[in-house]
């Protein structure tokens, strides 16, 4: 195995994480419109992912990062080529990660309400559009001789890829509904649970029938591996969900998340954006590579900080391992001052 | 093409918007990391109650500040590929390394243990929570340090060969890229100047409430004590801070001067308007007319002190623009006005980066003068004599008010100085290194994505601004009624110091049932 095949082995490995974990923080987000009936359900459900969601953020960036040191026309093609949807992605996670800090900061109606709206739409929106811009990447966009993408922003809204953004959009969802009904207490927790059954089998059949379309378009017998572990994994989140499983419901809506960004990788490989103008103007992981120099000092950093970040990341998922529920939510007041008590336009 | 909508020009000026309004926030959060870590340990350390409000009250506005600065640095991450594609397939080899540690190393660490911090008041041991902290101040540095050796590569190129088969830069040595000398000083400036900014921060507000409390008690009205004790803890933490970092900035600032000169003699040569080489060379103090024309009307200079800064010898010659620009003419080719940057706003960002910058250091020293004994505070509010830490032993001496009044004001006037100073530290450091995006190696104007349209460009430009601004206000507010607010002097610490329970760890059934319906102690 060469360096370069480890690496995107590593990058598929950080999206993953990504996809895993920041899923389940959409999910919730997207949830407090959907699940939380008031203001405490709703401060029950974003004080699930409180003490996490930034940590998670971080494989994003750290994704980022390994795809600029290690492919940097991977990541010179895709991040200009994708403009204005990575754009819309950007802006909603600094909308996302300000109001969850800042919703919290002042007493009112307008002041709450507006943020909660934030989180809902800021949460959805990059669901969605991570589906798209991973579809469009397996399947292929206009690359030309010099690596450039040709093509424009509406190249990249086609069904496929809108299929794409449907499954990743309904599979968050459905992951957070499960991760909630694994954190919460009292009635939200059952009707958390109630939800996840229904969005567990629109995205069964979203899943099946998006994954099943890249395997015929791009798949080869690995992926097809994939292609069943998503599935069926899905299928034992349903049942274990319905049984009241809700740690081994959790672990199924995992697999599905990860066996799904497994596919996405399995399938381009060894590309890493084809080109549909002609497969031999395709990034591969040779051709976008950086030098075996950098590869190499970048392994010995990865196999040296991977573990630990998963150690510290493991164990504040420890700390913070009790479920909440109403009854624990502190009244409000206690932290806001009073000034900013009012409720001010 | 209209030269005005060039797509460099656009690119430029949304890193340009995107990167000095994400400064604003890192000095603030580099700094209040480590001074909150600082009061935290006093609190563990001594159990004084004071300690743990000081944590909590500037905790919180250090968290109000942080979550603008980690928002703001997502679009950093990504717009090296967005609006610097060839600049990015150019320099990944090694620019790419330094970034990717950073996202690896430094923002797992920040990310990770500011959740910790925050909801861990009540789930870790005290000396556990007050660890965390540390690790978030530590991953704030290391992230400064990696961010630092990217640029600095950008500024002086080392440590790779150019490959002549795809024509672009690979790393042959990290060390050197880690470890040059460009790194180090800048490093150094970097977090001096961010502990000054944040420490004149710290000055400003301590002041706005001891000068509150003192018009309140002039007014007859009573007064929380334990809050004006909580300030001027504060206050004297400030004072010393901004005056240590303030003389580290300055020293740093010197040498980074002296490694400038070597490596790229055009941006000190710009930064003082100096056109044509002189022996020995004064340095400009202002100038008036106008200094892109070639030559000054009207000039306050120090004789000698240019040739000084550069070499440490007040009679060595120091080459001009005109100089500079000749010899990079005839060793890339092209007209020697190419490699002329925009010496206005080059001259006029180095006076204004120390300009505001030292201001701060002045008040900060007269601070501490003006402090050094207890006698600064009306004697209502006067506590226990060893409240108040002596770091200046010098005779007694009650001030007058009207000095007071002005030594009060002047040190909430000028508690953004330091922002100010570092926002025109980087655009002096960035715009002097024009034309080059990489020195000597790539041009800005080769470095743009050639794909990204125009109208692509000017949403995205506009959209960042917009949301910047809006969020500007909010974070402003937030700020502003937080700060002005003070700390909550009736918050109590945790009575017991909480432990870590593992799955099968004792207590009993009863403590476990107590526990599991008590509220939590933060939540958003
Ligand atoms: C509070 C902020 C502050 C203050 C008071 C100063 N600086 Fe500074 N300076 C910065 C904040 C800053 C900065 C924003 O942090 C920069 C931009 C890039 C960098 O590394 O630091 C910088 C850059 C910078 C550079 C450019 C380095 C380069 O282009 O490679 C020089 C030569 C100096 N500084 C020198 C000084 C001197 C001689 C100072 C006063 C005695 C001084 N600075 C005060
Ligand atoms: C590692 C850190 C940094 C890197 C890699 C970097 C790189 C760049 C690049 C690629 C550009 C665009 C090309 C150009 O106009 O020169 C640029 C411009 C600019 N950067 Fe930096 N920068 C960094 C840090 C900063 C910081 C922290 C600031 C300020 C707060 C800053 C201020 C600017 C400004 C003002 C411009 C516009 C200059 C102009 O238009 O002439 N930079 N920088
Ligand atoms: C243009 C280059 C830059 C990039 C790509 C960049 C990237 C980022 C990113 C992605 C974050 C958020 C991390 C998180 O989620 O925790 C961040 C925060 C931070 N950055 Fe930057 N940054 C740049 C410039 C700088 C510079 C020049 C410095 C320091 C001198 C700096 C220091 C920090 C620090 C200390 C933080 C954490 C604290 C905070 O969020 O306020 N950055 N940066």
């Amino acid at each position: 195995m060469h360096l370069h095949d480890v690496w995107f082995v590593i990058i598929a490995v950080l999206w993953t994480g990504y996809f895993f974990l920041e899923g389940f923080d959409f999910g919730v987000g997207i949830l407090t419109r959907l699940l939380a009936r008031d203001e405490r359900e709703r401060r029950v459900l974003i004080n699930t992912i409180g003490p996490v969601w930034d940590g998670n953020e971080v494989w994003l960036l750290t994704a980022g990062g390994a795809t600029f040191a290690a492919f940097p026309d991977w990541y010179a093609t895709l991040f200009s080529g994708f403009y204005l949807p990575l754009f819309a992605i950007l802006v909603c996670l600094i909308i996302r990660g300000v109001a969850f800090e800042y919703r919290a900061k002042r007493d009112g109606e307008r002041w709450k309400r507006s943020w909660e709206q934030a989180i809902f739409w800021a949460s959805l929106l990059p669901a969605l559009l991570w589906g798209v811009a991973f579809a469009n990447m397996v399947h292929g966009v206009a690359v030309d001789h010099g690596k450039e993408y040709t093509g424009g922003v509406l190249d990249l809204v086609n069904p496929y890829a809108l299929l794409g953004g449907l499954v990743t959009l309904s599979l968050f969802t459905f992951h957070g509904a499960v991760f909630t009904a694994l954190k919460t207490l009292g009635d939200i927790r059952l009707r958390a649970r109630a939800l996840a059954q229904w969005l567990g089998l629109a995205t069964v059949v979203l899943a099946a029938a998006f994954l099943t379309w890249t395997q015929v378009h791009t798949g080869n017998a690995r992926s097809l591996v994939a292609l069943v572990l998503a599935v069926a994994a899905l299928l034992g989140a349903l049942l274990l969900n319905r049984a009241g499983r809700e740690g081994w419901a959790f672990a199924g809506s995992g697999v599905a998340v990860v066996a799904t960004v497994a596919m996405f990788f399995l399938a381009l490989y060894p590309d890493v954006l084809p080109s549909t103008l002609d497969p031999a103007w395709s990034l591969t992981v040779t051709n976008a590579a950086s030098s075996a120099y950098t590869l190499k000092i970048m392994t010995w950093v990865a196999a040296f900080f991977t573990p630990l970040v998963l150690l510290y990341q493991g164990w504040t998922y420890w700390v913070f391992r009790r479920r909440i529920g109403v009854q624990h939510i502190p009244g409000p007041a206690t932290t806001v001052p009073a000034a900013a008590a009012v409720d001010q336009p | 093409m209209d030269l005005a909508l060039a797509p460099e020009t656009i690119a430029r000026w949304q890193f340009g918007v995107t990167t000095v309004y994400h400064f604003l926030f890192v000095p603030l959060t580099i700094s209040l990391a480590a001074i909150t870590a600082g009061l935290e340990t006093a609190w563990v350390r001594t159990g004084k109650e004071k300690y743990f409000h000081a944590t909590k009250f500037w905790g919180k506005l250090f968290l109000i500040n942080i979550a603008m600065g980690v928002v703001t640095g997502i679009v950093q991450e990504f717009q090296f590929g967005m609006n610097w594609s060839d600049y990015s397939r150019f320099v990944g080899d090694v620019f790419g390394a330094p970034l990717a540690m950073e996202a690896l190393i430094a923002f797992f660490f920040e990310s990770t243990f500011i959740g910790l911090w925050i909801f861990g008041w009540d789930k870790l041991p005290r000396k556990l929570h007050c660890a965390c902290i540390w690790m978030v101040a530590l991953g704030t540095v290391l992230s400064a340090y990696f961010i630092l050796a990217a640029n600095s590569w950008m500024q002086h190129p080392v440590g790779y060969r150019l490959n002549p088969a795809t024509g672009r830069a690979q790393l042959t040595d990290i060390g050197a890229v880690l470890f040059q000398n460009t790194t180090l000083v800048v490093v150094a400036h970097t977090l001096a100047a961010a502990f000054l900014t944040g420490a004149a921060f710290m000055v400003g507000i301590s002041a706005f409430h001891l000068w509150r409390t003192r018009r309140q008690l002039a007014a007859g009205e009573t007064v929380d004590a334990r809050k004006t004790l909580v300030m001027r803890t504060s206050l004297r933490v400030g004072l010393v801070v901004a005056v240590i970092a303030g003389l580290g900035t300055a020293l740093s600032g010197d040498s980074l001067g002296k490694v400038m000169f070597e490596q790229q003699p055009m941006k000190m040569a710009a930064a003082e308007a100096l056109w044509d080489k002189e022996a020995p060379a004064p340095f400009s103090v202002f100038a008036v007319g106008d200094v892109a024309k070639g030559h000054n009307t009207v000039e306050v200079e120090i004789p000698g002190l240019l040739s000084f800064l550069a070499h440490s010898d007040f009679h060595s010659e120091v080459p001009g623009v005109n100089d500079v620009a000749a010899a990079e003419a005839a060793r890339y080719g092209g007209s020697a006005k190419d490699y002329v940057p925009n010496v206005p706003v080059t001259y006029w960002g180095f006076r204004w980066m120390i300009g505001f910058g030292m201001t701060s250091l002045v008040c900060a020293l007269a601070g501490l003068w003006l402090t050094r004994t207890r006698r600064w505070v009306a004697p209502e509010m006067r506590t226990a004599p060893d409240e108040v830490p002596r770091l200046m032993l010098t005779r007694d001496r009650e001030l007058g008010p009207a000095l007071t009044a002005w030594s009060w004001r002047i040190a909430v006037l000028t508690m953004g100085f330091p922002l100010i100073a570092n926002s025109w530290g980087w655009i002096f450091t960035e715009m002097g290194r024009q034309p080059w995006a990489v020195f000597g190696l790539m041009r800005t104007s080769d470095a743009v994505s050639p794909g990204v349209s125009t109208a692509e460009q000017l949403t995205t430009l506009t959209g960042f601004t917009l949301l910047y601004a809006a969020l500007a206000v909010v974070e402003v507010r937030l700020l502003v009624t937080y700060a002005k607010a003070g700390p909550v002097s009736s918050e109590r610490p945790p009575a017991q110091d909480p432990t870590l329970r593992g799955p099968s760890a004792g207590g009993g059934d009863a403590a476990a049932a107590e526990d599991a319906d008590k509220p939590l102690a933060f939540a958003y």
